[in-house]
């Protein structure tokens, strides 16, 4: 391939935000007439790099090469003006607006006195060539997700861009949007421009782009593959990496846990310690309570923010204190699975059973009462109030209970001991009448599980539970939900983070597009069947479950 | 050398920084003030002294402040309550006329009928909050259960509750007796408040001072005060700890509401003593600006509603000394805004002056 044929070639790009590398050294380039994935896994540094493509950040180092000619990129507008455009995925539209008048928006050389007819005209005709159809004289706030998709494509393309970025476009479209997608892509370069396709879907990269370059935490791991020399369980391996070490050390939960921690053996205890001692001592956890099936979900479906099944038919057993980890890519149902669970989203079908008894419309707080706990996936945006003290903090979960409420009135002195219980016994260094904003990362999630863990908890229901965490926190924080399990509460682990999973969980269920595709007994997991099972792929669906 | 100046968020701002910063911009509005009267042909340091002598020069003066302080700090105290839950309850000012409306309601039968003061007024007091209460439960249900902007919602039944008054005082209410003024007939003294000393104060002085305490204590000490401060702060936290955030918001909402009409009933049997149209000052939105100076702090609250008292007790001391009544109102504006303006400004930050 000659050397002209390269409509971009980005060289050693570097890119860290305060302190962390989201890009490092990563060498891009994409032809003319081509459909380029980008593949990766969240948080590989996709969006960051086409990003800088986009002019939307500036690279710490390297260099970017627009049809052979290098180019500084300061803005967006700099970028459009060498044919750069890209589509984000959250979109950037006046809903108020017709089509029109969004496509309009920012044209260069728009005249004061508009010949809108001609114009509406323009875009209908630029709409089908590209079977890109939806109606110019619509205001955008009518219009669906996928056709506000469209009319950011159509303003994109009008604005001349010859290398269109499109960040998971598919991630909001229906399957029959999407294949329309397809063919509207396979049109634009077909015309001789470039797409790169940012996606984490195997299936979706197979069928429509021709090269590919995968991103792995921020480094390229592989560069412009032709995608037909790859089946989808190579491009699985790409994304998640080949690593099977920590599967062979791993024989059982807890036991390869680093214990030369001075921490260590400590905190193990400290949540077994702290059960033990508990005052509800109702099978406080017990392997041997009512029922070994501590919860069992079946044919869950449940509705996302804009009224979408998040959840098609979850179903999911956890015993008794069994960690069932939940593997998957983002955005898949994870955050509304743990809401059914924890009664912050309303279940519209199926059941709910949590020791055999039906909890499917219970309240978050009869949930709590029979040991539900619940370490959320944002910290300081659920699960603790940053502006206030730490003390109110400490009793999120216990205001209104004897431990320090009397009658309407909450007892002071009572909560400033059992705050200064939790920071003692789980090793918080804070002082109960700081503003919990100021508390560090590590620090706010030790208090955050301090709190969970003095629930008592029979189940623990943890998203994230070690995401921006130190080493030393993450560590930590694992052993103490390893510790909770060997002290009979059940944990469903939910994480993007394919190792930890691996490394805690008794199972590994996967989850997909809102359902559970597959579970595997961790001495049977592989890295690669689960990656394949994480990018929706259906013949690794079908050899597992 | 290049000096950059710029504005520094700061943290945790000390109570007696934001006194300070708080006298600051009282002082610096009423040199802007000054400069204006002077401007204008009239004497600065005749209207300040007018001002100083007309609302704390004396026992009369300081009577009447404290007096055109009480409606304006028990509204305040209610306001600041709804505030709390990030409710923006705008229509203290309806609740208010509400409330004048029920106390008017229960005096209507038990004043006439010759009731003993103890149990009229806090039948009437009641009524008040009840009234007040009501006028802001559809607006928080609206908004608790189907997200209807509370802030149009009040305001608009603001107009409703005044013409609602106007159309009592008009028509079967009214005075026989009154010449035709559309007012109520006047309140028999079974159901006023007893004046203290020789200007308007009254007993009902009593109500801001005990609702603040009670409020500080139920905020700090209580489950309730302690669901606001979650549900205020961090709403899916709230959830997160299984508060009902509904009935929450729908509770604050009520006792602001309440707050307000029992402000309404205390301005009327303390001192208007009769039903007409006109009975709030603007006292309602005057509160929505105290609630904000005061940090929704209910003793503070208490303070900055006697500053309030003060000026507007000064203003009528300005015209009084031959300066035009505009003019007073312009220093009143000004001070206002150098308050509000500026001193908000530099409690939350500070002026970094470096060398670039």
């Amino acid at each position: 391939m000659s050397e002209s044929a390269l409509a971009v070639e980005m060289v050693g790009i570097d890119k860290a935000f305060t302190g962390v590398v989201a890009n490092h050294a990563v060498d891009f380039s994409a032809r003319r007439g081509e459909v380029h994935a980008l593949l990766g896994e969240n948080g590989a540094g996709k969006t960051t790099l086409m990003s800088i493509l986009a002019g939307l950040y500036r690279p710490d180092a390297g260099q970017i090469r627009i049809d052979g000619q290098v180019v500084a990129l300061h803005s967006p507008k700099d970028a459009i003006q060498h044919g750069v455009g890209m589509v984000y995925q959250h979109y950037r539209l006046v809903a108020s607006q017709t089509v029109a008048e969004n496509l309009l928006l920012g044209l260069p050389g728009v005249p004061l006195r508009l010949n809108a007819g001609s114009f509406i005209r323009q875009a209908r005709e630029l709409g089908e060539r590209y079977h890109l159809r939806v109606d110019p004289s619509r205001p955008v706030w009518q219009l669906s997700v996928g056709e506000q998709q469209r009319v950011e494509i159509l303003k994109t393309l009008q604005r001349g861009a010859r290398i269109l970025i499109l960040d998971e476009p598919t991630a909001v479209l229906t399957p029959q949007e999407s294949e329309d997608l397809m063919r509207t892509l396979r049109q634009i370069v077909a015309e001789g421009r470039t797409v790169v396709l940012i996606s984490h879907k195997l299936e979706e990269v197979r069928s429509v782009a021709d090269r590919v370059t995968v991103l792995r935490n921020g480094t390229v791991v592989a560069a412009g593959l032709p995608i037909r020399e790859l089946s989808t369980r190579d491009l699985a391996r790409l994304m998640v990496g080949d690593d099977e070490r920590s599967l062979r050390s791993a024989t059982g939960p807890g036991v390869n846990v680093p214990s030369g921690n001075h921490t260590s053996d400590r905190s193990t205890e400290v949540p077994r310690g702290w059960q033990d001692g508990g005052t509800t001592s109702e099978g406080a956890g017990s392997a041997t309570g009512s029922s070994s099936e501590r919860l069992v979900l079946s044919g869950v479906v449940a509705l996302d923010d804009r009224g979408l099944e998040a959840l098609q038919g979850i179903d999911l057993r956890v015993a008794a204190g069994e960690i069932l980890g939940v593997a998957g890519v983002a955005g898949n149902g994870q955050r509304e699975l743990a809401q059914v669970i924890t009664g912050l989203r309303a279940v519209t079908q199926g059941s709910i059973l949590l020791d055999g008894r039906d909890v499917t419309h219970s309240t978050t707080r009869e949930r709590t009462r029979r040991g539900v706990a619940h370490i959320p996936e944002d910290r300081l945006g659920e699960g603790l109030v940053g502006n206030l003290p730490v003390t109110d903090n400490a009793i999120l979960r216990f205001y209104d209970r004897p431990l320090v409420a009397r009658g309407w009135f909450i007892d002071a002195r009572r909560v400033l001991l059992f705050t200064q219980s939790l920071l003692e016994r789980f090793g918080i260094r804070a002082k109960p009448e700081s503003t919990t904003r100021m508390l560090s990362g590590g620090q706010l999630q030790r208090l955050l599980l301090a709190r969970e863990m003095a629930l008592e908890p029979r189940l623990i229901v943890a998203v994230h539970p070690t995401r921006g965490l130190d080493v030393a926190a993450t560590e930590q924080v694992q052993q103490w939900l390893v510790g909770a399990s060997a002290g009979g509460a059940s944990v469903l682990l939910i994480s993007e983070d394919l190792d930890e999973v691996l490394h805690l969980s008794h199972r590994i269920s996967v989850i997909y597009e809102g359902r559970m595709v597959g579970t595997v007994h961790r001495e049977e997991a592989e890295r690669s069947t689960i990656g394949l099972m994480m990018a929706g792929s259906p013949s690794a669906m079908a050899g597992v479950a | 050398m290049a000096i950059s100046v710029r504005l520094e968020r700061r943290v945790g701002v000390p109570l007696a920084q934001r006194v300070l910063v708080l006298c600051a911009a009282v002082l610096l509005g009423a040199v802007a003030g000054g400069v204006l009267v002077q401007a204008s042909g009239y004497s600065a340091t005749a209207a300040f002294g007018a001002i100083l002598d007309g609302s704390f020069g004396g026992s009369y003066p300081i009577s009447q402040t404290l007096a055109a302080a009480i409606p304006l700090a028990t509204i305040a105290l209610g306001t600041s309550v709804a505030f709390r839950v990030q409710l923006w309850n705008i229509g203290g000012e309806g609740q208010f006329t509400m409330g004048a409306f029920g106390a008017t309601a229960v005096e209507l039968i038990g004043g006439p009928a010759g009731w003993p003061a103890v149990v009229l007024l806090p039948l009437m007091f009641v009524a008040a909050f009840v009234a007040g209460a009501l006028w802001a439960l559809f607006p928080a249900y609206l908004r608790a259960w189907h997200g209807v902007n509370e802030i149009i919602t009040t305001l608009m039944l603001n107009y409703v509750a005044i013409l609602w008054v106007n159309f009592l005082v008009y028509g079967p209410w009214k005075d026989p007796q009154g010449h035709n003024f559309p007012f109520s007939p006047r309140y028999p003294d079974n159901a006023t408040f007893a004046r203290i000393g020789d200007g308007q104060l009254h007993a009902g002085l009593f109500v801001p001072i005990a609702a603040a305490i009670v409020l500080l204590l139920i905020m700090s000490r209580t489950r309730w005060g302690y669901e606001l401060r979650v549900v205020g702060e961090n709403a899916e936290a709230a959830r997160y700890a299984g508060i009902n955030v509904r009935r929450t918001m729908l509770s604050a909402m009520l006792v602001s509401g309440g707050m307000a009409g029992a402000a309404g009933m205390v301005q009327i049997a303390g001192i208007i003593h009769l039903l007409n149209g006109q009975l709030s000052n603007n006292y309602g939105y005057t509160a929505i600006i105290i609630a904000w100076l005061a940090r929704l702090h209910p003793l503070a609250v208490l303070l900055v509603s006697v500053l309030f008292g003060a000026l507007v007790n000064g203003g009528y001391a300005v015209s009084q000394e031959g300066i035009p009544q505009a003019l007073g109102a312009v220093l009143q504006g000004m001070i206002l805004f150098f308050v509000l303006g500026v001193g908000d400004v530099f409690t939350r930050y500070r002026l970094r002056v470096s060398n670039a």
